[in-house]
């Protein structure tokens, strides 16, 4: 063999890999499977059932229902001039979206082992692909909150979204970030040790009672203990279904400080979550 | 030009479940990675030797594989179950890394591992072709230029809008080789994924496997047990035992040195027999008295114990290592008569030309009377032929004809 021939390697298989080499040019070479993991995903979660997509709407209706009656009514928490139904559909549509693209992930691993043991393409494209087809979920969950809202403003309430709606792709964009983040880091961490799995199960439920999903950021700062309140603020989560209201409902608080820690966290976790699941995918498949 | 390379190639499995105890392993493992120092469980580890008992918690699939290949070879991976043949296969189709060592690449893989994965059984047969060929690295536009043709190789044209779940487990498969047959990387790692189909389906996939080795130059990596199609397709083979390579050579060496691995009694030598003594006829014992060269004299020795005075007939039959009988010399053919006397009784004959072409065979023993079995042996000996007065031949296409026979021949006459 020619010296010269020995510079010229595509690429290597080896055990050592730079936790930060992400080989996003191969992603992209495959970007043609992730259109069809969506299309996959999309097609055939409601094939044979007779309410098909209509199950979309059910869920985030029972849910507010529900909510209104424990909280706004049994509970008592104001959301001001809005009415609460409208406020708890708006929380649980973006909050719907974070836990779908956050448990449709953190199970990657272990659910696509079968695939994963007999053929290569970069692992990212399957939560990548998660994250895109839940995002048609969502817009069908918010064609829902339209309805409503137009409902609403026939009604005579006093509705308006303000101009901070033009930072709804960013919000959309960081829950996104975060639920497929945070499913990226689970996913990596339970390929060996499937403790956790049983953890996610019931503290994303949890989660979503620190998030202010079901009542307004004002009422907990009000009424929860100073520690709780706290952590109630600084989740970002909070912030991304506070921010969420406030555009839609212009209810609430904003502020530049909340949006970009979030933002600056979101982008952080992805990243984190990124390098952990590239370190995993290389030989997960002889500990799943 | 080389066209991969892997240099020191080995895997570590851990035996046993994963639990508390692989816990401590593991954090000592990262205590000395934090500290830069090496793995300590690389150290330890027992060679990949499946029967026998488990003496480490490690085991070592592949130890220190170095080969290259160059570009337009065939090359075929052999070896007995769990020599290691499926882990380098991982390896080289990215699906794990190995523990250490790398292999170096100038072309693109794609590896057939197994037919059909990521076949979703709701989606209709077009959109699975285009979802398959995706996971094996198609691009959409790649797809849509073969459709047609892998439509037609498949043979399902009617089913191709219904879902896969409605088709028959053979259809399901004739679709799944059709999109990977007309994969088109520059290296190909295929599996034992021909064994599937009916019998019209696999000439056509062998076809497939030869069109694009042959026809196409393209650098094939191919895993079988099934020895015929390895010699038929694969130019050079590697042989794995308890993973390490053991022999890497000319395609025909290598699958005689794995077929005669596990051969006990090769020619030249004495069988004796253990019998029942409650037969009234049996063979006592049976010798190969020549030397065992294609095209030269075979003969051969029995001893013959008989209660009685009685006629019978004998019979060789050689099979080929598949165990397909394909040679067999008979007394009855000729009308030999073989009057056995009251005792032991000594029988030999011999073979003129032995039509058999080099390699490994199996004799089978017969001694009867017309439909009547006195005794019977069906692999007595293992053979090896070895070269002799007929000459092997190298055509492709002819080499695969065990039997040979002599020939007159004369030219412008």
């Amino acid at each position: 063999m020619t010296p010269e021939n020995n510079d010229n390697w595509l690429y290597e298989i080896s055990s050592k890999k730079s936790a930060f080499d992400l080989n996003l040019k191969e992603v992209w070479r495959y970007r043609d499977l992730l259109i069809l993991f969506v299309k996959r995903d999309i097609t055939t979660v409601y094939k044979q059932t007779i309410l098909g997509p209509l199950w979309y709407f059910i869920q985030p209706l029972f849910t507010s229902v529900i909510f209104t009656l424990v909280f706004n009514n049994l509970g008592s928490i104001s959301t001001g001039s809005i009415p609460p139904f409208l406020f708890n559909l708006a929380g649980i549509t973006a909050w719907n979206y974070f836990t779908a693209c956050f448990t449709g992930t953190s199970n990657t691993f272990r659910s696509n082992a079968g695939i994963f043991g007999k053929v290569y393409f970069p692992r990212v494209i399957m939560p990548m692909s998660v994250t895109i087809s839940n995002l048609m979920k969502f817009g069908i969950q918010l064609l829902i909150f339209i309805i409503f809202y137009c409902y609403f403003l026939l009604q005579g309430f006093d509705l308006s979204p303000n101009l901070y709606l033009l930072l709804f792709p960013i919000y959309i964009l960081m829950m996104a970030l975060l639920g497929l983040g945070l499913g990226m880091i689970i996913s990596s961490m339970t390929t060996k040790y499937r403790d956790l799995n049983v953890l996610v199960g019931f503290a994303v439920s949890l989660l979503m009672y620190v998030s202010a999903v079901p009542y307004p950021l004002s009422e907990a700062r009000k009424k929860l203990p100073g520690y709780v309140a706290n952590f109630v603020e600084y989740n970002p989560l909070t912030q991304i279904i506070e921010g969420f209201r406030f555009m839609l409902l212009d209810t609430g608080s904003f502020s530049w400080l909340g949006f970009f820690y979030t933002l600056l966290v979101s982008v952080g976790l992805f990243l984190l979550g990124l390098v952990i699941f590239n370190r995993t995918e290389k030989s997960f498949i002889d500990t799943v | 030009m080389t066209i991969l390379k892997a240099e020191n190639i080995s895997k570590q499995y851990r035996l046993g479940n994963v639990g508390t105890g692989t816990l401590s392993h593991d954090l000592n493992r990262f205590w000395h990675n934090i500290r830069g120092k090496e793995d300590p469980y690389l150290k330890v580890g027992a060679v990949n030797d499946r029967s026998s008992k488990a003496k480490s918690d490690y085991v070592w699939a592949l130890r220190d594989i170095n080969f290259e290949v160059q570009e337009g070879e065939v090359l075929g991976i052999i070896g007995k179950n769990g020599a290691g043949k499926s882990t380098l296969l991982k390896i080289l189709s990215r699906v794990t890394s190995p523990t250490t060592g790398v292999i170096k690449t100038k072309g693109r893989i794609a590896s057939l591992l197994e037919v059909g994965t990521g076949f979703h059984p709701e989606l209709t047969g077009r959109e699975n072709i285009y979802l398959n060929g995706a996971i094996l690295g198609m691009t959409r536009g790649e797809i849509t230029a073969k459709l047609d043709e892998i439509v037609d190789f498949s043979g399902c044209e009617m089913y191709i809008g219904t879902p896969v779940k409605r088709y028959s487990s053979g259809m399901t498969v004739r679709l799944a080789f059709a999109v990977a047959a007309h994969l088109e990387p520059d290296i190909l790692v295929v599996d034992e994924v021909l064994a599937v189909g009916d019998a019209e389906f696999q000439k056509k996939a062998i076809g497939k496997m030869q069109d694009i080795s042959k026809g196409d130059g393209r650098t094939v990596l191919f895993v079988s047990h099934n020895m015929a199609s390895v010699q038929n397709l694969c130019s050079r083979a590697i042989l794995l035992k308890s993973g390490s390579i053991f022999i890497d050579g000319n395609v025909d060496e290598v699958v005689n040195e794995y077929l005669s691995i596990d051969s006990v009694l090769y020619s030249q030598s004495f069988a004796v027999l253990q019998t029942p003594q409650h037969k009234s006829v049996y063979i006592k014992s049976f010798k190969i008295t020549s030397e065992v060269r294609t095209g030269a004299t075979f003969s051969f020795e029995y001893e013959i114990v008989s209660q009685t005075e009685k006629q019978v007939d004998v019979a060789i039959s050689f099979k080929t290592y598949q165990e397909v009988s394909i040679y067999q010399i008979y007394s009855g053919h000729t009308n030999e008569i073989l009057i056995l006397s009251n005792g032991c009784n000594k029988i030999s004959g011999s073979i003129r030309e032995l039509p058999l072409i080099q390699g490994d065979y199996s004799i089978s023993l017969w001694i009867g009377s017309g439909a009547i079995t006195f005794d019977f042996y069906p692999t007595i000996v293992r053979i090896k032929v070895l070269e002799g007065g007929f000459k092997k031949n190298h055509i492709a296409e002819y080499r695969n004809f065990p039997v040979i026979a002599n020939a007159n021949w004369t030219i412008n006459d």
